[in-house]
């Protein structure tokens, strides 16, 4: 008992210490206010096109200057942010509630149970992301939904993994099998031991995967599949930007610089969790 | 270890002295004979008379398939297959003398009974024609002697000799036409080489052509889709020419450098934003002028063309003789377009614009869809892939909104035709239509040109936004190709490169 206290303390002491979760934590939360701020606040709105004030250099109206169609760059990253963030956690949640209770059930059942839903999981994990959305593209039409879904489903198998990965030692230790003398069903040692034993490790990959949806969007917007005008996106932006790269490299450096710094926010804080999470980790320093 | 590097440098030394010598070698020989274009679209087949994708006769119009008239560069009709042509007096039958020792790839012989095969295939029931219109008013086609055709038409129409010089409207043979969507054999200075699908299509020089030896011995039209990669081609050098260059933001770059030609020319490409005047609320006339009252055409083609197209009011281009100007008749007046919904009881509409996948319609469409938002319309964009486009617009006609170019020459024809994409039904515009077909006198066809652009205007039936300009980028060696689009075409007949 006072070693968890102990290390509880340890855990806030750690984290201030910790610079490169500082930095990761920083980002992530500028990059969320900044999307928050956006459903409230924008210096111009990004949908509106006034092709009259066209590519205009950064000034005091326009901070990061005007796009190709007279749109107001510094809100579009505002907007762009939401877009990001909102299928980033969507898809995230999708790989979560789906992927880790098929890796929860094939370890606690595993025989061919455990073993049917790890090979689906094998399967589904070939299909990248892209080649997901192309094929959803069908059923969902392009846009919001079809990135989400897609990106959510390739989520499936890598939390899916994790979970089977990290139950199935669980299984074996001396708490759990005291559980099972004790009389306790599959399904409740399942929800009462194995999963409250994972969870950090969940987070931690739980942020990754946030930053791999970011890329992910970011990737889908640039090729169509993503959100559709008028909503805007970083990746799109990017898309619309290579052709004007001589007149105004900008317009592809801004964006650029948005999925980079959030990917790596992202990044750091998984990596920062990580350190601080896992007793083994922490142990060692 | 040291010997060996230093063999493998001699010897490396040795093959770059001989390839720089071959490489300084060949200018001095002769100038080139060889040319790369680049195409945005890639061709569904190579058969200009099974299928209306304008980027089948960008390969093989005039190059590879003839017609018995041809039009050229300047829009003008001139003899192809066909030597020379007589028209009765009372204007319904043309005798169309043909041009001796023709023959095909395959080493067939071009004659009459050829002529009689393809335009009787064309305007079969059973046809798979895309411009069956064309052949609509000629009743037989008579086979005199093998160098002579004799074609009867149902009421005079003074447009035939034009009509048999489109792309759909090419001689083929009857012993190869089953095939020609992937083996084309026709009567034409090239020959199909190769088609590598996704990557480019190869012709090669036709040594039994019976017109003027052409200086090209090669062609390879290379499908670049897209508008960087087109960019860095030609900045690469990979490709010698864009005859339709999609992105108009660099022009500005190719016309500073001195390696590059830049030509912007004409297209007939009546870039329209279409409403489906077959579906509520497109079927109100008020709605359809409201829209056309909110769409800002100079803000349009600064923003999505930067700057480059013609604004046009009607469907038909400005460099044809009986244009008249309609680009004042909806004035850009967003008030107006307010109160007219209003009056329609479409206050709240909310509507779908389908996009194919041309920067012109995309851009554009992106445009549009934020002018029709400031006047209250919900405008979703659905983009769709050309064959998706094909299949739910223009054959399923299931959308409400869309932007396309219509490239093809004169087509005014498609407003008379009851089962057209945007379900534009009016008997008196057909009736106009019919008088202007029958009509064999200058004046009066012109006038009646003036008049059908006029009906179509008055019932707003489209928007008609802009003329697609031809942007050609090329070489500065290269001469010959045209500056001009009058029907989709890279006629290569005239182009060398300069010694």
């Amino acid at each position: 008992m006072s070693a968890v206290v102990a290390g509880r303390q340890g855990l806030a002491a750690r984290a201030l210490g910790h610079p490169s979760f500082l930095v990761g934590a920083a980002i992530s939360l500028v990059v969320a206010a900044t999307a928050l701020l956006s459903f409230v606040w924008t210096p111009h709105d990004p949908t509106v096109l006034d092709i009259g004030r066209k590519l205009q250099p950064l000034s005091a109206a326009h901070w990061l200057g005007t796009d190709q169609y007279g749109r107001d760059v510094l809100s579009m990253i505002m907007g762009g942010a939401v877009t990001s963030m909102a299928v980033s956690f969507v898809a995230v949640g999708i790989g979560l509630g789906l992927g880790v209770p098929l890796g929860l059930l094939a370890a606690g059942r595993r025989g061919p149970v455990g073993e049917a839903v790890m090979r689906a999981n094998d399967f589904v994990f070939a299909f990248p992301a892209l080649v997901m959305a192309i094929m959803l593209r069908d059923i969902f039409g392009p846009g919001a939904l079809n990135a989400m879904v897609a990106i959510g489903i390739f989520n499936v198998p890598v939390f899916a993994r994790l979970a089977y990965g990290a139950a199935l030692p669980l299984w074996t230790r001396e708490f759990v099998m005291a559980a099972r003398v004790a009389g306790k069903g599959r399904g409740r040692i399942t929800l009462e031991h194995i999963l409250p034993n994972m969870l950090s490790l969940i987070i931690v990959q739980a942020t990754i995967q946030l930053s791999l949806g970011v890329l992910a969007e970011a990737a889908l917007s640039y090729v169509g599949l993503g959100v559709q005008p008028p909503a805007p996106s970083w990746g799109r932006m990017l898309n619309e930007a290579q052709t004007l790269m001589a007149i105004a490299p900008r317009l592809a450096l801004v964006p650029g610089l948005a999925i980079v710094v959030t990917v790596m926010g992202l990044n750091l804080l998984g990596d920062g969790l990580r350190d601080l999470l896992d007793p083994r980790l922490a142990r060692e320093r | 270890m040291y010997r060996r590097l230093m063999q493998c440098l001699v010897r490396g030394a040795a093959a770059g002295a001989v390839s720089a010598g071959l490489l300084l070698g060949t200018p001095a020989l002769a100038a080139r004979t060889d040319i790369v274009l680049g195409i945005r679209l890639e061709p569904p087949h190579l058969d200009p008379t099974a299928g209306a994708a304008a980027a089948i006769a960008e390969v093989v119009y005039n190059n590879v398939f003839q017609g018995l008239t041809r039009i050229d560069r300047d829009g003008s009709v001139k003899p192809s297959l066909a030597e020379r042509w007589d028209v009765s007096e009372d204007g319904k039958v043309y005798t169309f003398h043909l041009r001796q020792g023709v023959k095909f790839h395959d080493g067939t012989t071009f004659d009459a009974e050829d002529v009689k095969f393809s335009l009787d295939r064309a305007r079969a029931a059973d046809s798979v024609n895309p411009q069956k219109g064309l052949f609509e008013p000629i009743e037989t086609v008579e086979v005199v002697d093998p160098q002579t055709v004799r074609i009867t038409l149902k009421r005079p129409s003074g447009n035939l000799p034009f009509n048999l010089g489109w792309a759909a409207a090419v001689i083929v043979a009857p012993e190869s036409a089953a095939d020609n969507k992937t083996q084309p054999v026709g009567t034409g200075p090239f020959k199909l080489a190769e088609w590598v699908k996704g990557d480019h299509v190869t012709l090669v020089r036709n040594d039994d052509y019976w017109g003027e030896p052409v200086a090209l011995e090669k062609a390879t039209f290379k499908i670049i889709g897209d508008p960087t990669a087109s960019f860095a081609a030609l900045m690469a050098g990979d490709v010698d020419a864009f005859p339709l260059f999609p992105a108009p933001e660099n022009v500005p770059q190719f016309e500073a450098d001195p390696r590059f030609t830049v030509v912007v020319g004409n297209t007939q490409g009546k870039t329209v934003l279409a409403m489906n005047n077959g579906r509520k609320p497109f079927d109100d006339i008020r709605v359809r002028r409201a829209i056309s009252h909110a769409v800002d055409r100079q803000a349009l083609i600064e923003g999505a063309m930067h700057g480059y197209g013609k604004p046009i009011g009607s469907h038909f281009v400005p460099q044809d003789r009986g244009y008249v100007d309609l680009t004042g008749k909806y004035p850009f007046d967003p008030e107006k377009a307010r109160a007219l919904l209003k009056e329609a009881g479409a206050e709240n509409l909310s509507v779908q614009l389908v996009l194919p996948p041309p920067d012109y319609a995309r851009r554009g469409g992106e445009v549009l869809a934020s002018q029709l938002r400031n006047v209250g319309i919900s405008v979703e964009i659905v983009p769709m892939e050309w064959a998706q486009w094909l299949g739910e617009v223009f054959r399923n006609k299931n959308f409400d909104m869309t932007v396309v170019s219509h490239v093809e020459p004169l087509d005014l024809d498609i407003y008379a035709r009851d089962d057209y994409y945007f379900g534009y039904r009016n008997p008196e515009y057909r009736a106009l239509y019919e008088r202007f077909v029958a009509s064999t006198d200058e004046n009066e066809r012109l006038a009646l040109l003036g008049t059908l652009q006029e009906k179509l205007a008055d019932d707003a039936v489209n928007v008609w936004l802009f003329l697609l300009p031809k942007i050609g980028i090329w070489d500065a060696r290269l001469e010959g190709l045209w500056e001009n689009t009058p029907v989709p075409a890279n006629d290569l007949t005239g182009v060398k490169w300069r010694e």
